[in-house]
């Protein structure tokens, strides 16, 4: 029963990061066909702004580990 | 241009023919006495170890069913034992203190062991079980030199602290033993404690460590006597690789978050971490040299973070404080929550920096090894020749492709890190601008 729940919780937690990475990289394609000259700056704010998301979702993913 | 397509499709039957072949290797002579029980996904957390194994999850077990969970979790733990694919395994040395017996160090090559996880000899009251010491506190067990022991058995009691758990066994002479495992300072959270010895061991991961700290020592000075010997010189070479990371650092994360001003003084830790991190991440992703996962093992992301929080509140200054715990601009009646939601803040920055790093450098080692135990699957541990071949043809390129995202995270997360660091570090150090 633990471990379903664990899966269940650890699937959730990805629908999250799913969700919070379409958003950045979304925003980040609409920001730089407005302004093409910036889409470097745009570019590694996006990958940072990525990594942040991501790692709470793997946070996430790694209490399930540990819970089982 | 057809010239290069036929490079890369041969390159990839190569890979294919290389990968089946393989597999197929696997299932041979390995007859282990795993006790592969059911629950058996959990308890690593209990000491609370992870590391990483590159790519070739060689667990065939022929006759025994392919276990893809085990093999992953077993190939992201710590080890006493360095083996490179299979075949090869190097002991470690293991150093141990118990109260009542002192120091042990011996190398770990006395559990024989090989390349499994499970030792077959006891040594001095010793035994090796899952990959980490255990020992057996029952004085009717040969407490000096060495026995053989049988196999290990699982049982779920009701542990000293009032809990359920996991409790290990390992049967002698046909009596079973109880096992203790290393102690934790985690303050049974994470199912750990004081027990009755400690475990000092050189593993695989400070093995790791110590590699990666020379081999930056001995680039980073060969480096600096190129730019002593001749200052006006264009940089090259290895000079020009680490330029390039040191002004990165410099210019995007050391001056935006700290200043002009005062960003020298913290500018070499910063730079410490940026490249520890990113050495260990790399180091990590080198197939084949033999599972070490050691930035996705809790413990070293933890003293990194003990670092970084250490630094930030002793270099903090009184607008710093000021700011946390009485902040200007709030109504006195909001002030003491917004204080306590501040207090906690601060344990938990530092916290965050400890599981991101952890948890993506171990997801990414999980998916890996999840997508090579997908060819063992697939091939029936072997015994399948068609099973293989389709195994092989849908994980080979998905293995390619989670490896090149892994060199890039390893990138991404030294540097979120180090910028994170360097946020708080300005944070803790910037005047009043009021």
């Amino acid at each position: 029963m633990t471990g379903t729940l664990v899966a269940l919780g650890a699937g959730l937690a990805v629908i999250g990061a799913g969700l919070g990475i379409g958003m950045v990289g979304g925003k980040a394609m609409e920001a730089i066909a407005r302004q093409p000259e910036a889409a470097g700056d745009i570019r590694s704010g996006m990958i940072i702004m990525a990594a942040f998301v991501e790692g709470a979702a793997l946070i996430a993913i790694l209490l399930s580990i540990f819970m089982s | 241009m057809s010239k290069n397509i036929v490079k890369v499709v041969f390159v990839f039957i190569a890979m294919f023919v290389v990968s089946v072949g393989y597999s197929f290797d696997q299932h041979e002579g390995h007859d282990h006495s795993h006790d592969h029980a059911t629950e058996h996904n959990h308890d690593h957390a209990t000491t609370s170890d992870h590391g990483t194994e590159e790519g070739h999850g060689e667990h065939g077990e022929g006759g025994h069913e392919y276990d893809p969970t085990s093999t992953a979790i077993h190939h992201i733990s710590d080890g006493n034992v360095w083996t490179i694919l299979e075949a090869v395994s190097i002991p470690l040395p293991t150093i141990l203190y118990a109260k009542d017996r002192g120091w042990d160090v011996f190398m770990s090559s006395k559990f024989h062991a090989g390349h499994h996880e499970d030792g077959h000899s006891s040594y001095n009251g010793y035994v090796l079980h899952h990959g980490s010491v255990k020992r057996v506190i029952d004085p009717s067990f040969p407490q000096k030199g060495s026995v053989d022991v049988g196999h290990f058995i699982h049982k779920t009691e009701l542990r000293a602290n009032g809990k359920e758990g996991d409790v290990y066994y390992v049967e002698y002479n046909g009596k079973e033993y109880k096992l203790d495992s290393k102690t934790t300072l985690d303050g049974g959270i994470l199912g750990g404690g004081i027990t009755s010895f400690w475990d000092f061991s050189i593993t695989k991961n400070v093995v790791a460590m110590l590699i990666v700290v020379l081999l930056l020592f001995f680039m980073f000075r060969s480096a600096a006597r190129k730019y002593k010997e001749n200052p006006m010189k264009a940089p090259s070479g290895l000079q020009g690789m680490l330029e390039t990371l040191v002004v990165f650092v410099r210019d995007e994360v050391a001056v935006p978050f700290i200043g002009e001003k005062k960003y020298m003084k913290y500018f070499p830790f910063l730079l410490s971490i940026f490249f520890f991190i990113l050495g260990l991440n790399l180091f990590g992703q080198i197939p084949f040299l033999g599972s070490v996962n050691a930035t996705g093992n809790l413990s070293i992301t933890m003293v990194l973070a003990i670092l970084v929080f250490l630094l930030v509140n002793l270099s903090g200054n009184k607008h710093y404080w000021e700011h946390t715990f009485w902040m200007p601009g709030v109504p006195v009646a909001v002030k003491p929550i917004l204080a306590a939601v501040e207090g906690m803040g601060l344990f938990i920055k530092p916290l965050t920096l400890m599981l991101r790093l952890a948890g993506n450098i171990s997801a990414g080692h999980i998916a890996i090894l999840s997508f090579i135990g997908l060819i063992f699957i697939f091939s029936n541990s072997g015994e399948s020749f068609g099973g293989g071949v389709i195994g092989s043809a849908m994980s080979i390129p998905l293995t390619l492709f989670m490896m090149a995202i892994e060199l890039v995270v390893a990138f991404v997360q030294a540097f979120v890190f180090t910028i994170l660091t360097a946020s708080y570090i300005g944070a803790a150090t910037e005047e009043a601008h009021h």
